[in-house]
């Protein structure tokens, strides 16, 4: 490579590395625009703003979802594993809500901590099997359930 | 190495390296693409959560893979046009922008189909998603500013720099997805890791991964010999291709250029 060439390649990577740690910079100093939702340890510990519109997402906890069988109203907590949220919301949930799945709800802190839902998404994860396994699976860990629950992971 | 790339300077040399390429790839490529597109969408088992609906991954991702790696490449040929000055490399900006900006749509566009039975909403302004869209308007920029600007050299400059810094979008778009909350998911396929999805349903996604590929391959090559003919008009193996055995009526042959 002749020196002119080569000169002109390293100026060339070094704007370019300039640039990218001017981006990098800036997303970070953005972060919390950019994530799109908080995360229950974040409203636990009081980073999330009180009655303002935002967005809080997580799994939804086992055996919490409670329906009112009188209306479209639905309660349910969502959870990290270290903190959860109560979640109230009324209207149709999406398909895929299912207690162990991940929902992004849209809504805002009231002065009790609970998160008034007007929109909930169910968010997937990056798992995908044919049912047969997913059946399979179930049956294993119920079996494993029956043996002894102390082996299972603690969350 | 150093004598191909060399050689990749003269017009006339790719314009027949290319042509016994391309029915290669578009043979090779159109069978993969299509017999995993008929295993993924016919064949291949249901998912225990989203049902059919999944399918749609057949198509979103191997467009959404090639949306980003062609603009790697164009990165890298805008490199060579700024230091080597190459002009193929600037042909092949100016051949695969359209075909980028066209596959960016179509992973958009099958994303917010499957976004709409599963996560309840067709389009949400998180990082992957929002990253994804600028990736569409860096493509169509690309498109604009090349034919904005009639002087061929200054144009391939101005674009071989518009395309270098739109490139940090690349890693943005990749690791959206695990720098934030988004609510698109993570990647199912890694480097480092076994896929989180059963044989069954990826090797007919990698069968029309390597597919689309292939075709690329394709299509960048027909374009670029378009592009090559359109910018070597004037010159004389252009003149002999187009008529052939018309070489002795040098003047009409002239006359005939000015009107292509």
């Amino acid at each position: 490579m002749n020196p002119a060439r080569k000169r002109k390649l390293s100026i060339i990577l070094f704007l370019l590395a300039g640039l990218a740690i001017a981006v990098g910079l800036a997303t970070y100093a953005f972060r919390q625009n950019i994530n799109l939702f908080y995360d229950p340890s974040q409203i636990a510990g009081g980073e999330a703003p009180v009655d303002v519109r935002i967005r809080a997402g997580g799994m939804v906890e086992e055996g919490s979802v409670r329906r009112d069988p009188d209306s479209l109203k639905v309660e349910f907590r969502v959870t990290d594993y270290a903190s959860s949220v109560t979640v109230m919301y009324e209207g149709i949930l999406p398909d895929l809500f299912a207690e162990g799945q991940g929902v992004v709800a849209t809504g805002h802190l009231n002065g009790e901590g609970r998160f008034m839902a007007e929109q909930v998404l169910a968010k997937h994860d990056e798992q995908y099997m044919p049912p047969e396994v997913s059946k399979a699976l179930e049956k294993a860990s119920a079996r494993a359930e029956e043996q002894g629950a102390k082996e299972l992971p603690n969350y | 190495m150093w004598q191909f790339f060399h050689k990749l300077g003269s017009p006339k040399w790719f314009y027949g390296i290319a042509g016994r390429f391309m029915p290669w790839l578009l043979g090779i490529g159109l069978l993969l693409a299509l017999s995993g597109i008929v295993w993924g969408l016919g064949f291949a088992p249901k998912d225990y959560l989203q049902g059919n609906s999944y399918r749609i991954i057949f198509i979103h991702v191997p467009t959404a893979f090639l949306a980003q790696s062609v603009y790697l490449m164009m990165a890298v040929a805008g490199v060579v046009t700024l230091v080597w000055k190459m002009k193929l490399a600037d042909v092949f900006v100016k051949a695969v922008a359209p075909v980028g900006a066209a596959l960016t749509f179509l992973a958009l566009f099958t994303g917010a189909v499957w976004g709409q039975p599963t996560w309840g909403t067709w389009w949400i302004w998180d990082a992957r998603l929002t990253s994804m869209l600028i990736l569409l308007f860096l493509y169509l920029g690309v498109m604009a500013l090349g034919s904005a600007i009639a002087d061929e050299k200054s144009a391939a400059r101005a674009v071989a720099v518009l395309v270098l810094v739109g490139v940090v979008n690349i890693p943005i778009i990749k690791y959206s997805v695990n720098w934030w909350n988004t609510l698109h998911q993570p990647a199912t396929f890694k480097l480092t890791e076994k896929p989180t999805m059963p044989p069954e349903m990826w090797v007919p996604l990698l069968l029309v991964v390597v597919g689309l590929y292939l075709w690329f391959g394709w299509i960048a090559l027909y374009r670029m010999q378009t592009e090559v003919l359109r910018r070597e008009r004037r010159s004389r193996w252009v003149q002999d291709l187009m008529h052939p055995g018309g070489r002795s009526d040098v003047s009409s042959g002239g006359a005939r250029a000015d009107g292509v």
